[in-house]
């Protein structure tokens, strides 16, 4: 086994958990504001697993889920990976619309909305990143897609598995007082990255 | 006796009448289904990359499209599955997200489905039909029975290969 996320300690592991945590709390205290509503967190799960098991974190490959997708660009390249559930994603355009009647299909206007959502996401959790390690991390510009939880994975899926078999996954999930939101928060480093991170937040072996 | 057997990403099924090969929710990765139509005998691959000979780790042959492929038809064979009447049919390799400037990374669907008739190819076994490409994501099922490739999309409906 000559893959990297296998070779990592309790400690390496520990560190990453507590990026992640700041990170998604940071995420988390975005969204409140922006839904205006109490979030709370889970504690961060920290897992190294096959990657075709993946899918079954957020419920199974054939589940609809909306994903939005951006790359990080700086010292530390990678990909970040928000997923939610299709009614959590109707919940959160209804909420920021001030819909009161739970909406079908989206529109432009709400795809848009479910971009920025991401985007502001993103960037509260690569702000931990970025501290943590003192780079300059930098989001792209949000993709989004309404799809099949598996198929949605697989682009990043597809990414790691040029590396190896199993993957790191940092996940975190959101849920609002209510029903409301369920959300999974996905930090994936890119090859060699992960080892630039682990140098930068002083845990490298 | 009829049984659905699952096919993971980054592996491979193979499986004889009465039973189905059913694969969920293929993105980027395509979905191959071999069937010889005199025995029913077939197999379901899921691959994820299309080149073992680019890749850093290749412990998983599954995971390529040109190591899973041969190893699918071996097993097929060793059922009784006879290669000269094997023909394929394929699903799969969507582009999931669209970005204004495609890197390699973004292009990987299209790059898998290449590799997957270019193996094909190469192994002398005949594409029948095919449902490649798009920005959505597929379910395929393999039915032994009657060599139908059933494949399942969440909006763009339902068809069969």
């Amino acid at each position: 086994m000559s893959e990297e996320v296998l070779k990592l300690t309790e400690l390496q592991l520990d560190a990453l958990k507590e990026v992640g945590n700041v990170g998604a709390g940071n995420a988390a205290t975005a969204l409140s504001q922006i839904i205006n509503r109490k979030i709370d967190m889970s504690v961060p799960k920290v897992a190294i697993m096959p990657l075709g098991d993946v899918p079954d974190v957020v419920g199974g490959p054939d589940i609809m889920v909306a994903g939005v997708y951006l790359r990080v660009f700086g010292p530390a390249p990678g990909s970040i990976l928000f997923l939610l559930p299709r009614e959590s994603a109707f919940y959160l355009v209804d909420t920021l619309m001030g819909r009161n009647e739970a909406s079908e299909t989206l529109d432009a206007m709400d795809e848009s909305a479910l971009l920025e959502i991401g985007n502001i996401l993103a960037g509260a959790y690569l702000n931990a990143l970025s501290y943590f390690t003192k780079f300059t991390l930098l989001p792209s510009i949000p993709a989004l897609a309404m799809d099949m939880a598996g198929a949605i994975l697989s682009v990043i899926l597809i990414q790691l598995g040029q590396m190896g078999d199993h993957a790191l996954v940092i996940e975190t999930e959101f849920s609002t007082e209510a029903d409301g939101v369920k959300g999974h928060f996905f930090l994936i480093p890119d090859p060699g990255s992960l080892g630039t991170i682990l140098t930068a937040i002083g845990v490298k072996e | 006796m009829s049984e659905l057997i699952k096919v993971g990403m980054a592996d491979y099924k193979v499986g004889r009448n009465p039973s189905s090969l059913i694969s969920y929710g293929l993105g980027s990765c395509v979905g191959i289904a071999l069937y010889d139509p005199v025995t029913k005998i077939g197999g379901l691959a899921h691959i994820m990359l299309p080149d073992s000979t680019q890749a850093r780790s290749t412990e998983n042959p599954a995971k390529f499209a040109d190591t899973c492929l041969p190893l699918m038809l071996d097993d097929m064979q060793k059922l009784g599955a006879s290669k000269s009447r094997v023909c394929a049919k394929i699903a799969g390799g969507a582009q999931m997200f669209t970005f204004a400037n495609v890197t390699d990374i973004m292009r990987v669907g299209e790059r898998n489905a290449e590799s997957v008739r270019l193996v094909l190819k190469k192994m002398d076994i005949k594409i029948l039909a095919e449902d490649t490409g798009g920005n959505y994501g597929r379910t395929v099922e393999l039915n032994l029975v009657t060599g139908m490739f059933r494949i399942k999309t969440i909006d763009k409906g339902e068809k069969e290969l």
